[in-house]
């Protein structure tokens, strides 16, 4: 094989610096690698991927690759020159969703890569930017066979076009003592409620859900899922005072001041001259920076929930969309608090079903219909937590306010007879 | 043939805890505190005094078998045969043995990963597939992120920014990369080149005129044979009708350019999310190196590291020192280009004397 090789001169390139590099990847499998399947399409792959880098262009297009059963999970890829490049014309990405939280034992990395070296190129990533094990590359054949071997010892594909996808969540309760979720059970208890939705797309366009334990937001829920979880509570936080004093004995006043006090977007914090700590609790906002910097002194209440945001997507076709808040607060304790969450998702998604246009995304629909009539077809109450301020603009019927007014009246009296 | 179809398990999301370090499940819910004791190292105490190591290392994100196989080794040997993947693709281990951290450490770096990206650092770019593998991409994201991590290795590797920094980049204006403090993105800058004798074979028209944000798209008859035209004066090159129909090519070996945006920061710490903000564009699409791209984000993280103050995001800081000082510091023009049309572009305009001199 050795005099075969195509030549990389731009690709080499990028074997240079300390960063690992993924070409010098490809060839170790092109050059070491005993099954000459895999050689071989490591060697034609990277002789397109060459081609690209002169001439500044992809010649991969899609078609229509599926495992039996489902309609969805597989990234089809047919090369444009795959007469130059034979043994890569074949090039399909089989998505497959991760556990929750992202977590393997090196047993089960190596038996995932085992079945890949056998059926596909031996390229994996962890994980692709919707949240997949991304196995790189296969052909029509063995998409198949390594669905069917992997799919036997507990793993499933995710989503590919207009369907439910692949859920992210953060590591949430498993190791960080910010969360205000059992993030892993949200994550699997959704997902696997639109199992068919998955794997049969019939939806308008794509729909994610993200998990995120805290108002940090790591998994970005609410700039890039259609349904956020965000963990929070609603008690007061805690404040050790005894490591609050021992904060500010050791960062000094001045930074403390500086970092903490001034940064809390709320003013909900104060100093005291005996180096402790007042927190105005009715006013604090949950924006979690205080307690990221203060990580032993300051930490969540215990009253814990979860805050959901509806539609958040990035540019096309509208422009950027944040997720809007639908549900400010509500408890993930019981089963029957986990129906209400899985309830919401399904009236969220059959109103998106049938009022979405083609191609149009949660949130572009609920911008096209305004967010009232949104929240009328899934049964919500509006809320002033959804709306940054009232509206400015006066153009708009007002006939009916008597009884929105009363509505809201009754509402605040349910909640209230409710607590007591 | 049918009847040899295996019909599916449709197990979906598989459950973690099967595969979590003991530790975590034991404490899963009952965290107290972390520290970080080191870049790339965390240390998360239960409250029952229980403690979890975790140690981060970048990669080149896609493996191949080998090097999985390596990491496994590494995770044998030196951790307890448990790992996680971050967002950003890195490879986290855990371990309950303090005594078994530095030697791990020691494993990975000799075999060329690099442990860091943790607290304020450089984290690793986000970013997708590029030439590799995607079917409209105009450029290659996993060359990019490589040529750029060789030049911020030191960032990724040590705590220097004023808070943490989250790059990404996206090889179409669909941005898969996501938003970021910095975000190197392809901006197209000419209209798509029709192929008129493919496009009635190849693509279904309406949903193409419907695809176009400008409705700059109208169905046309050329050289008597049904295709599309596009209005070249209302075009914004934004590449969103070859998905749909890819005889309408928009990638372009000149035309193709990167663009760089800042500001976009998924936290609520401190103020609400935000979305990034265009800063620079026309830089040239330029392998295997791209080094023009590379030279504008140390020059942004330059000024960045200099003028910020401690745990401010980069949008935190433009937003306390003022777009025009954001200009002035890292030397790049402010053009027509920035200053926004699109719908809601008014609440991006300064209606007041808010003036810094």
């Amino acid at each position: 094989m050795a005099d075969q090789h195509h030549d990389t001169p731009m690709l080499d390139e990028l074997e240079n610096g300390p960063w690992p590099s993924f070409i010098s990847g490809f060839k170790r499998l092109r050059d070491k690698h005993e099954d000459k399947r895999i050689s071989g399409m490591a060697n034609d792959l990277l002789g397109q991927l060459e081609h690209s880098y002169e001439t500044r262009k992809g010649y991969w297009k899609g078609g229509t690759v599926s495992v039996f059963g489902y309609g969805s999970g597989i990234i089809p890829r047919f090369s444009e020159v795959g007469d130059s490049f034979p043994e890569s014309r074949e090039f399909h990405t089989l998505r497959v969703q991760p556990p929750a939280g992202n977590y393997y034992t090196t047993d089960m990395l190596r038996q995932l890569g085992d079945s890949w070296e056998k059926w596909g190129s031996g390229l994996v990533t962890f994980h692709g930017q919707t949240g997949n094990i991304m196995f790189i590359g296969t052909s029509t054949d063995n998409t198949q066979h390594f669905f069917d071997e992997i799919n036997e010892y507990g793993w499933d594909l995710g989503g590919a076009g207009p369907c439910v996808r692949t859920g992210m969540s953060c590591v949430g309760a498993a190791r960080c003592e910010m969360s205000g979720l059992d993030e892993m059970k949200i994550h699997r208890t959704l997902l696997n409620n639109f199992t068919d939705d998955v794997h049969r797309p019939a939806l308008p366009y794509k729909f994610k859900f993200k998990v995120s334990g805290c108002g940090n937001d790591c998994m970005n829920a609410i700039e890039r899922s259609d349904f956020a979880i965000i963990g929070t509570w609603r008690d007061d936080m805690k404040v050790d005072q005894e490591e609050v004093k021992k904060f500010v004995a050791r960062k000094g006043r001045e930074y403390v001041i500086d970092n903490v006090i001034t940064r809390c977007p709320t003013k909900a914090l104060s100093l005291k001259d005996d180096d402790t700590m007042d927190v105005d609790n009715r006013n604090c906002v949950r924006c979690m920076h205080c307690m990221n910097v203060m990580v032993k002194a300051l930490s969540p209440g215990d009253d814990k929930g979860a805050t959901i945001l509806i539609g958040g997507k990035r540019t096309l076709k509208i422009g950027d969309l944040m997720g809007t808040v639908v549900v400010p607060f509500m408890k993930l304790d019981t089963e029957e608090d986990y129906e209400k969450l899985t309830e919401m998702a399904e009236e969220t998604i059959d109103f998106w079903a049938e009022n979405g246009l083609e191609h149009e995304r949660c949130g572009e629909m609920v911008e096209r219909i305004g967010l009232v009539n949104f929240l009328e077809g899934v049964g919500i109450e509006v809320d002033p937590n959804m709306v940054n301020e009232p509206r400015q603009s006066s153009y708009v019927r007002m006939d009916g306010w008597d009884e929105e007014a009363e509505k809201w009246f009754t509402r605040k009296a349910e909640e209230k007879a409710a607590a007591s | 043939m049918a009847q040899d179809h295996r019909p599916p398990i449709e197990s979906g999301c598989p459950d973690g805890f099967q595969y979590m370090h003991p530790v975590m499940r034991k404490n899963y819910g009952d965290w107290d505190y972390h520290e970080h004791p080191r870049p790339g190292v965390l240390l998360h105490v239960a409250k029952n005094g229980d403690q979890i190591w975790t140690v981060r290392a970048g990669t080149q994100r896609i493996l191949d078998v080998f090097t999985l196989r390596t990491l496994c080794d590494i995770g044998d040997k030196f951790a307890d045969g448990y790992v996680r993947f971050t967002i950003r693709s890195n490879i986290e281990y855990m371990v309950s043995d303090e005594a078994k951290v530095q030697p791990m450490i020691d494993a990975l770096e000799a075999e060329g990963f690099v442990v860091g990206g943790t607290k304020n650092s450089v984290a690793m770019i986000s970013h997708t597939q590029g030439w590799l593998h995607c079917d409209i991409p105009g450029t290659d994201a996993s060359g990019v992120v490589k040529a750029m991590m060789d030049e911020l290795i030191d960032e990724f590797k040590e705590n220097n920014m004023p808070n943490r920094v989250h790059m990404t980049t996206s090889c179409c204006q669909i941005n898969c990369g996501g938003q970021g403090d910095i975000a190197i993105n392809v901006q197209h800058t000419k209209p798509p080149k029709i192929n008129h004798d493919l496009v009635s074979n190849v693509c279904e028209r309406p949903s193409v005129v419907a695809r176009c944000p400008v409705a700059a798209i109208r169905p046309a008859l050329v050289n008597g044979k049904p295709s599309l035209e596009v209005d070249e004066k209302k075009c914004i090159c934004c590449g969103a009708c070859f998905p749909p129909c890819p005889p309408m090519q928009i990638n372009d070996a000149e035309y193709s350019k990167l663009a760089i945006w800042v500001g976009g920061n998924h936290s609520n710490a401190r103020g609400k999310p935000t979305f990034q903000k265009l800063v620079a564009a026309g830089i040239p699409n330029n392998p295997p190196r791209w080094p023009e791209a590379t030279a504008i984000v140390k020059r942004i993280l330059t000024a960045y590291k200099d003028d910020a103050r401690d745990w401010e995001r980069i949008n935190d800081w433009v937003e306390r020192v003022g777009w025009p000082r954001f200009f002035e510091l890292t030397g790049l023009p402010f053009t027509k280009f920035h200053i926004d049309n699109w719908r809601g572009a008014r609440r991006s305009l300064n209606s007041s004397t808010h003036i810094r001199f």
